[in-house]
């Protein structure tokens, strides 16, 4: 009597997540709204040239690089503040570990790595164990990183002029490693941090697509009460997903001492609200429970083209911040089921 | 007649909850209202107090007609709801909330200043006819339960309410303070107001109640003047007749004992001292493999505690032992108990059931979803084959599994989220209102899958504020009352009339 029961259930075997939905035209039309003005203000023809682009994945990696963790925290519909704070703590303690302590690199970049991911963990658990908000717990992690940062810096840069017992500086020479990472492949064509940025991409699409860990962070950011009660690990994945944000900090930070061969304890302030913004402008919402890694990737973009173009036309500082912030407002208006 | 409603119909989503009410009131008089969890009380007086207004019927107030577009209009008209859950701002001072959004104006510049002077004097007589002695600049918070529950009451007052409606006021206070609350009421009689009081509790309707109606399956059961109404005339009113056919006699054969509690207590943390109403306490009970046990009690009596406490929603405030199948268990956590064979449906579909956001496959998975991700990798296919078994086992209606589960209709929601759980393969399967807000045929459906689990072997727990559903699926009914299981029934002794005399305290037997 009920024939109608199911009237046809799709047999795709796909599941969304990995859906091209409209989402996806949204964040794109933002990024070629961005690239066309590149197209008309191109500066003389230099928006034509590849090293122009090649220089602009190269600035924007590091950003990048936090922007990946912070889309894990912001699933969670959490918010992590204290991404910039980690990273300067990194540079500077990368740069004493590799430049003064002549550590060499590897042991050095997982020494960091540990670092990162234990202020993750440590802001996690604030928040997981004792209930914090995010946005509380991960202000302390960033205002008491950035000062361990100037505290094992001497509040000083850290740089190649090491100090010897008698007051007079001697040139540490710069370990292999700082060129390795600096330099452009494939003829020249791409930085290796822009490299850095797309493994650190690939391996949230890893997590968030494929594990049932990042199922897990969509489930806790949509409704963390239904997902406790279906069984899920809050607290782990709240753990998981702030520990991960600390340790892509950490690689953004070795990347950034690479970058301006040194650590400064000042480094990345700020950018965690780069972060948000580029997180935020890919469609990602701050409410928790959706988004992808690949908003993220295009939000990176849109966000190094703006810059790069207001660079490009000699735009000043004053002007490109407040062009920046209509930008923000005017790509999340876009992003709006409805408007 | 101060009001009268006629024909009042009201539908939620296509499910009827009001069919042709009509309730009437005299000013002066105390008008009880009473009926079953879900008869449609509550529906009534939103729609007397302007919060919804696609009803269909008549209101007159005052012999005139009205149709209130927002509660604000409602009580602009002298329609004040004390509420069950607190309406007062606790962090603002006790005379704040009494005048919230309905400040008193000065003279100069009425549109910017307050006349505090003028409130506080206003306040002051209030507090004192509500025997309240109380710092009026203290912030609400500070105040006990009981004391927030009068503050209420004055703020009701406060803009000269001609009709009071108290949805169930004394649900957490004292013997004392209901005497208090009595006393109140007398006064405002006195004073020619109006009072619509909802309570489930028999010597209150017969205590204050001047005339009572009964609601039932959202229709009028009847009205009379409660001293010409006898105790079971009312009973009757409220279960109506009992409909065997709807529930085939099942034959137990109970297994061996699958869930055993000995001294169980919880206690749900509340979010303010005063919302813990009644925590469980010292409960023990078994259930049986392939049986049903039915948890009957009122609002607050502490049944839905009792299964969430049980599944550990809240393991800290767990006390006394639990066995699985003869073995210690210990409350833990959600996810412990699934892994021991626990199933827990909660009532509140929309916000602890389903994640509305995600697809039905993904909720399916959920709670099951190890099993479709070997080493930590999500099989999509696994997942997928996953979702449409239980989609065709349950014949859940839907556009595809990778539709979202906001997209679906009531009763599909329900049996997506049931379908999680079966997915668990639980041996134990607590269930909270598992029929709440689904359709006739849905419901039928979800009578067939218990009996089916039941067959299996599996033990219910089942909650639910229909007396007929409750004793046509169970074995034995357990009735609870403030926080303890106060009678046990066997199939023959439970009818409607003694798990009501159970839930509201009294001896069910005569």
């Amino acid at each position: 009597m009920e024939e109608l029961t199911i009237l046809e259930i799709p047999d795709r075997g796909t599941l969304p997540g990995r859906r091209f939905d409209d989402s996806w035209i949204r964040a794109i039309s933002a990024l070629c709204f961005v690239f066309l003005l590149g197209l008309i203000f191109n500066s003389g023809g230099a928006f034509f040239e590849w090293g122009t682009h090649r220089d602009m994945l190269r600035q924007i990696s590091v950003i990048g690089i936090l922007a990946c963790g912070m889309t894990l925290v912001v699933i969670t519909a959490g918010i992590d503040l204290s991404v910039g704070s980690i990273l300067g703590l990194n540079a500077v303690l990368f740069a004493l570990l590799t430049l003064h302590l002549a550590w060499p690199a590897i042991p050095a970049a997982g020494a960091c790595l540990l670092a990162g991911l234990a202020c993750g963990t440590a802001s996690g658990a604030l928040i997981a164990r004792w209930r914090m908000q995010p946005f509380i717990a991960t202000l302390a992690t960033m205002v008491f990183t950035r000062g361990l940062a100037k505290s094992i810096s001497g509040g000083e840069k850290v740089s190649r002029a090491v100090a010897q017992p008698d007051g007079s500086y001697q040139y540490a020479d710069l370990p292999g490693f700082f060129l390795w990472l600096d330099q452009k492949v494939l003829g020249g064509n791409i930085a290796v941090v822009t490299l850095v940025f797309l493994a650190c991409v690939v391996v949230c699409w890893l997590l968030l697509s494929r594990l049932r860990w990042g199922r897990y962070l969509y489930a806790v950011g949509a409704n963390e009460e239904a997902a406790r009660l279906s069984g899920v690990p809050t607290g782990r994945i709240k753990l998981l997903a702030y520990g991960m944000a600390g340790a892509f900090s950490a690689i953004a930070g070795i990347c950034q001492a690479v970058q301006e061969q040194q650590g400064d304890p000042e480094a990345g302030a700020a950018y965690e609200l780069s972060a948000i913004a580029v997180v935020v402008i890919g469609g990602t919402s701050l409410s928790g429970g959706q988004g992808r890694i690949g908003f993220t990737l295009l939000g990176t973009l849109t966000i190094g083209y703006l810059e790069k173009i207001l660079s490009l036309n000699a735009v000043s500082e004053a002007s490109r911040l407040i062009l920046t912030g209509c930008i923000i407002v005017a790509a999340v208006l876009l992003q709006r089921k409805r408007c | 007649m101060l009001l009268s409603m006629r024909g009042i119909c009201k539908s939620f989503s296509g499910v009827p909850v009001l069919r042709n009410v009509s309730f009437d009131l005299e000013p002066g008089e105390v008008h009880v209202l009473a009926g079953e969890n879900g008869a449609g009380k509550t529906t009534l007086i939103k729609i007397l107090a302007g919060v919804y207004d696609d009803y269909q019927g008549e209101i007159e107030l005052n012999g005139r007609r009205v149709r209130f577009p927002s509660p604000h209009h409602a009580a602009g008209r002298g329609i004040s709801v004390i509420h069950q859950e607190m309406s007062l701002v606790g962090t603002l001072p006790v005379i704040d909330n009494i005048f919230l959004g309905r400040e008193l104006k000065p003279r100069f510049f009425p549109r910017l200043f307050v006349d505090r002077a003028g409130q506080l004097a206003k306040a002051r007589e209030l507090c004192s006819r509500l025997d309240l002695d109380i710092d009026l600049m203290r912030p609400v918070d500070e105040y006990p339960l009981t004391v927030r529950n009068r503050i209420e009451i004055a703020k009701a007052l406060a803009v000269d309410a001609a009709i009071l409606i108290m949805d169930e006021p004394t649900g957490a206070l004292s013997t004392p303070e209901v005497e208090r609350l009595y006393r109140i009421i007398g006064d405002l009689k006195r004073r020619g107001t109006a009072v619509i009081y909802i309570t489930h509790r028999m010597e209150e309707i017969y205590r204050i109640g001047d005339r009572i109606t009964v609601l039932r399956d959202g229709q009028r059961a009847g009205t009379a003047p409660v001293s010409e109404l006898s105790e079971t005339k009312l009973i009757r009113w409220m279960i109506g007749r009992e409909l065997g056919s709807q529930f085939p006699v099942r034959e137990s054969k109970p297994g061996a004992e699958r869930l055993r509690l000995e001294n169980f207590s919880a206690a749900k943390p509340g979010t303010s001292p005063g919302a813990k109403r009644h925590p469980v306490r010292n409960v023990s009970f078994s259930v049986r493999a392939g049986e049903v046990v039915g948890l009957a009690g009122l609002q607050g009596s502490g049944n839905s505690s009792l299964l969430a406490g049980l599944f550990g929603a809240f393991p800290r405030s767990i006390h006394g032992k639990v066995f699985l199948d003869g073995r210690p268990f210990r409350v833990r956590s959600p996810q412990w108990s699934i892994r021991h064979g626990l199933a827990y449906l909660p009532s509140d579909r929309k916000e602890s059931g389903l994640i509305q956001g995600m697809t039905v496959a993904e909720n399916i998975s959920l709670a099951s979803l190890e099993k479709a991700s070997p080493w930590g990798v999500l099989r999509s296919r696994t997942e997928a084959a996953m979702a449409r078994r239980q989609v065709q086992a349950l014949s859940i209606r839907l556009p595809g599994i990778d539709s979202e589960v906001r997209q679906l209709s009531g009763g599909n929601q329900q049996k997506v989220l049931l379908a999680k759980w079966i997915e668990t393969e639980p041996r134990v399967f607590l269930l909270d209102e598992p029929t709440r807000g689904v359709d006739v045929g849905v419901k039928h459906e979800i009578y067939a899958l218990i009996r089916r689990w039941v067959a299996e072997g599996t033990a219910v727990v089942l909650i639910t504020s229909e007396l007929q559903e409750l004793i046509g699926l169970s074995d034995r009914i357990l009735v609870m009352h403030r926080g303890q299981v106060t009678a046990e029934l066997t199939r023959e002794e439970a009818s409607g009339e003694s798990i009501l005399r159970a839930a509201m305290g009294k001896p069910w037997k005569n």
